[in-house]
């Protein structure tokens, strides 16, 4: 009889609860992302003029023309392809042969483009697969063969990847790092 | 140079919030009246324990507060299995089917014991249903749970009965875990993270080829999971995925939230007890402990790995984030295992030898700030202990906080401290006797045996982070750390609630002559040493067949 009581109490508690933490502090959160914030709630998507969605500036995409900065190497190819959405880092370790293996055959297809010892970031894989960023130096290493594709000035391309580098927060918060999707973005409008 | 300052401004808003939010948790769970800056949560709270229908008569003995605990939690995990058992088709964009049995049970009890091991990719398996109608709201209740328990265990320690459980876990909700979590979920929500039910957008980049982008109502997910020390990620990336963990500012806020509400209960506890120098002492322990982690932590991503030197050169990146960094990744990989959470903003599998010992070694001691509650309640533990094998050393009598600490407290303080490694030793050992069938082992040699260790190892300190490279989405992985993670949450919350309510039951003895004084920095630094002896010692074996002799293998290497 007293279990009975305390299993209804339970009971009420559980679903007390729920509605609480599902529905009462979720509905403000979505209310004040759709109204205040869309861009944000949304996924930060970036849109050409004719409004169509090119990607978010917060995930990265796969690049292999010489006419675009090239991101990291990702675990899942940024998601793309016709395989279920998905986002994951390597998971080799550090001792595993298999990792030897990639670094080296990145740097050899990077050695072919004209780059010999590549910014570290550009043969590491990054921790999500979709890592939006590289490092300022991994940018620059890249001038040339874009200067070269586009027939653009380096001191131009310099500018630009100026432009889409973000500092440490302060100063001195988190790596300074170039947005890889809205800097090529940037590059195709340039010269179309 | 930076990492160093990050640390420090780390540290420092650590410390510096704990006092703050140590004295609101200190009103709220000692029903004292509020300040006006939180009056206005009190009718949300009444009228939760009114439909509840609550009257919060505080438990006499411990079965009275752990029965409700039980029996609330057993709902809580059932109501979450049926979400993902079913996954009906409403707020389920993508048409996702529902989840195998085996990995739903494993998720749903995961969940529920605050670990969070997700054996499941979460963008190809839950439904924006699932993952608020079952994750968050056992992020919530979880740690809310561990908060109860936690300052049941306290209250028994200052020789107050331990309180009610449904009051405590209903004022743990309203007044700590959804104020905290929906201003840092606002915070999320300003600098990117998506708060929608639309579903994913699927697109063709630059150069053509087909990018699905699955969004969800992630800021206010990410708010609970960093504050609730709950770590399982919306996104199988977790806090590396950008839209969890935008940019550096989020992630050290990020970093703050797994340590602000452990810290403040330890700052809480000394206001329970009426001496805040004791519980400030604990805290400037853990807070060198959690420091000297972190130094080796850091120190080994930014060596690099020897094996690449022909290639590269500088910090190992390989699994981590270009907007955060070897060092601060690092320093979040010692910040998520010490304190339960879990979460992790990059790969701990691709962590380098020293690196990745740390976040193992976090596990094993369960007290660098520790879980949701649990934290402080294992820290009184080897505080308990302490007294006693300093006693035996002096010959006094073991005498804690005006009460004799006798042979009840032993037992089960060591009945505590034994369970965690039963947990993780016995299953490691027979998977890695199968490990052909059974282990799912990824990388080759000692690397594989930490895999297999960190995965128990992490199920029973219910902490949810793994070496992920592990193929744990099997039969065997699922049911295995079941056990593990049972075992690692309910047996240590029944004991401590026996521990404490006989604690509580004893005549205060005032001291005298023979009284060892607890409160003071040499004491504290011999308490530091019982933890190391007692966390080294039992754990010593694997760290040297994993971690160790892998970095062994890296000395002299081309």
């Amino acid at each position: 009889m007293s279990v009975l009581r305390e299993a209804f109490k339970a009971l009420r508690l559980t679903a007390v609860l729920w509605l609480l933490t599902v529905v009462i502090y979720t509905l403000p959160l979505l209310a004040v992302g759709q109204g205040l914030f869309p861009a944000q709630a949304n996924g930060s998507l970036l849109r050409n003029a004719g409004g169509q969605v090119l990607g978010s500036s917060l995930i990265g995409q796969p690049f292999a023309s010489d006419r675009y900065v090239w991101s990291r190497p990702s675990a899942v190819d940024y998601s793309t392809g016709k395989t279920a959405p998905t986002s994951a880092p390597s998971n080799l370790g550090p001792t595993n042969p298999d990792l030897v293996k990639r670094i080296r055959e990145t740097a050899a297809t990077y050695a072919q483009a004209g780059i010999a010892r590549p910014a570290a970031d550009l043969l590491y894989a990054s921790g999500s697969g979709l890592d939006p960023h590289i490092t300022p130096e991994a940018a620059r290493q890249q001038i040339p063969r874009l200067a070269a594709a586009r027939s653009l000035p380096s001191a131009q391309l310099e500018q630009l990847i100026l432009r889409h580098t973000q500092g440490r927060v302060l100063g001195l918060i988190g790596e300074p790092r170039v947005n890889v999707l809205t800097l090529n973005h940037a590059l195709d409008q340039q010269r179309p | 140079m930076t990492d160093l300052f990050q640390v420090v401004v780390f540290v420092a808003l650590v410390l510096a919030t704990a006092p703050v939010l140590g004295k609101h948790l200190f009103q709220v769970f000692d029903g004292q009246p509020q300040p006006l800056f939180d009056r206005w949560l009190t009718p949300l709270e009444n009228g939760v324990l009114r439909l509840v229908g609550e009257r919060g008569r505080p438990a006499e003995q411990a079965w009275d507060y752990l029965r409700p605990l039980l029996l609330s939690n057993l709902l809580f995990g059932l109501l979450a299995l049926a979400f993902l058992l079913l996954q009906p088709p409403w707020l389920n964009p993508q048409g996702l089917p529902p989840m195998r049995w085996d990995t739903a049970l494993h998720t749903a009890i995961s969940f529920l014991t605050n670990t969070d091991q997700q054996h499941y990719t979460p963008e190809q398996s839950l439904s924006d249903l699932s993952q608020l109608g079952a994750l968050q709201f056992l992020f919530f209740t979880s740690a809310a749970t561990g908060l109860a328990v936690g300052f049941a265990f306290i209250r028994g320690l200052c020789g107050r009965p331990l309180g009610n459980f449904n009051s405590d876990l209903i004022r743990a909700i309203t007044r700590v875990l959804i104020p905290l979590s929906f201003l840092f979920a606002l915070v999320l929500l300003v600098n990117g993270a998506p708060m929608t039910l639309a579903g994913p957008v699927t697109l063709k980049t630059l150069e053509g080829a087909d990018q699905i982008l699955v969004r969800g109502p992630v800021a206010g997910y990410e708010a609970i999971k960093q504050i609730g020390e709950n770590g399982g990620g919306f996104f199988g990336a977790n806090s590396a995925h950008p839209f969890e963990n935008p940019n550096p500012f989020t992630n050290l806020l990020a970093m703050v939230a797994m340590f602000a509400v452990p810290a403040a209960t330890i700052d809480a506890f000394g206001r329970f007890l009426g001496n805040r120098r004791q519980a400030t002492l604990l805290l400037l322990l853990v807070t060198v402990l959690f420091l000297a982690l972190a130094a080796v932590a850091i120190g080994a991503e930014q060596s690099g790995n020897p094996l690449l030197a022909a290639w590269l050169s500088g910090p190992n990146l390989e699994g981590k984030e270009v907007r955060f960094g070897a060092g601060i990744t690092a320093l979040f990989a010692t910040i998520t295992t010490g304190s339960m959470t879990g979460a992790v903003n990059g790969a701990m599998d691709s962590l380098l030898p020293l690196g990745g010992l740390v976040p193992l070694f976090n596990l094993f001691l369960q007290v660098i700030f520790g879980g949701q509650g649990t934290g402080v309640a294992y820290l009184l533990v080897f505080l308990i202990l302490t007294v006693f094998l300093t006693g035996l050393m002096v010959g006094r009598t073991p005498e804690l906080f005006g009460r004799k600490v006798e042979k009840g407290e032993i037992v089960w303080s060591s009945l505590i401290l034994l369970i965690h490694p039963l947990f993780v030793l016995v299953p490691a050992a027979i998977t890695l006797a199968y490990a052909p069938t059974l282990s799912g082992i990824s990388n080759p040699g000692s690397h594989g045996i930490s895999q297999v260790v960190y995965e128990y190892a992490s199920a029973s300190a219910n902490n949810g982070s793994g070496f992920e490279g592990l193929g744990d989405g099997t039969l065997w992985w699922n049911l295995s750390t079941i056990v593990s993670l049972l075992g690692g949450r309910y047996l240590p919350i029944a004991a401590l609630l026996l521990l404490a309510a006989g604690f509580a039951r004893k005549t205060k003895v005032p001291p005298g002559p023979g009284t060892l004084a607890t409160d003071t920095a040499l004491f504290t630094m011999v308490t530091g040493v019982v933890i190391l002896i007692l966390g080294a010692l039992t754990f010593f074996p694997v760290l040297a067949l994993g971690p160790i002799a892998e970095a062994f293998s890296l000395i002299g290497a081309p």
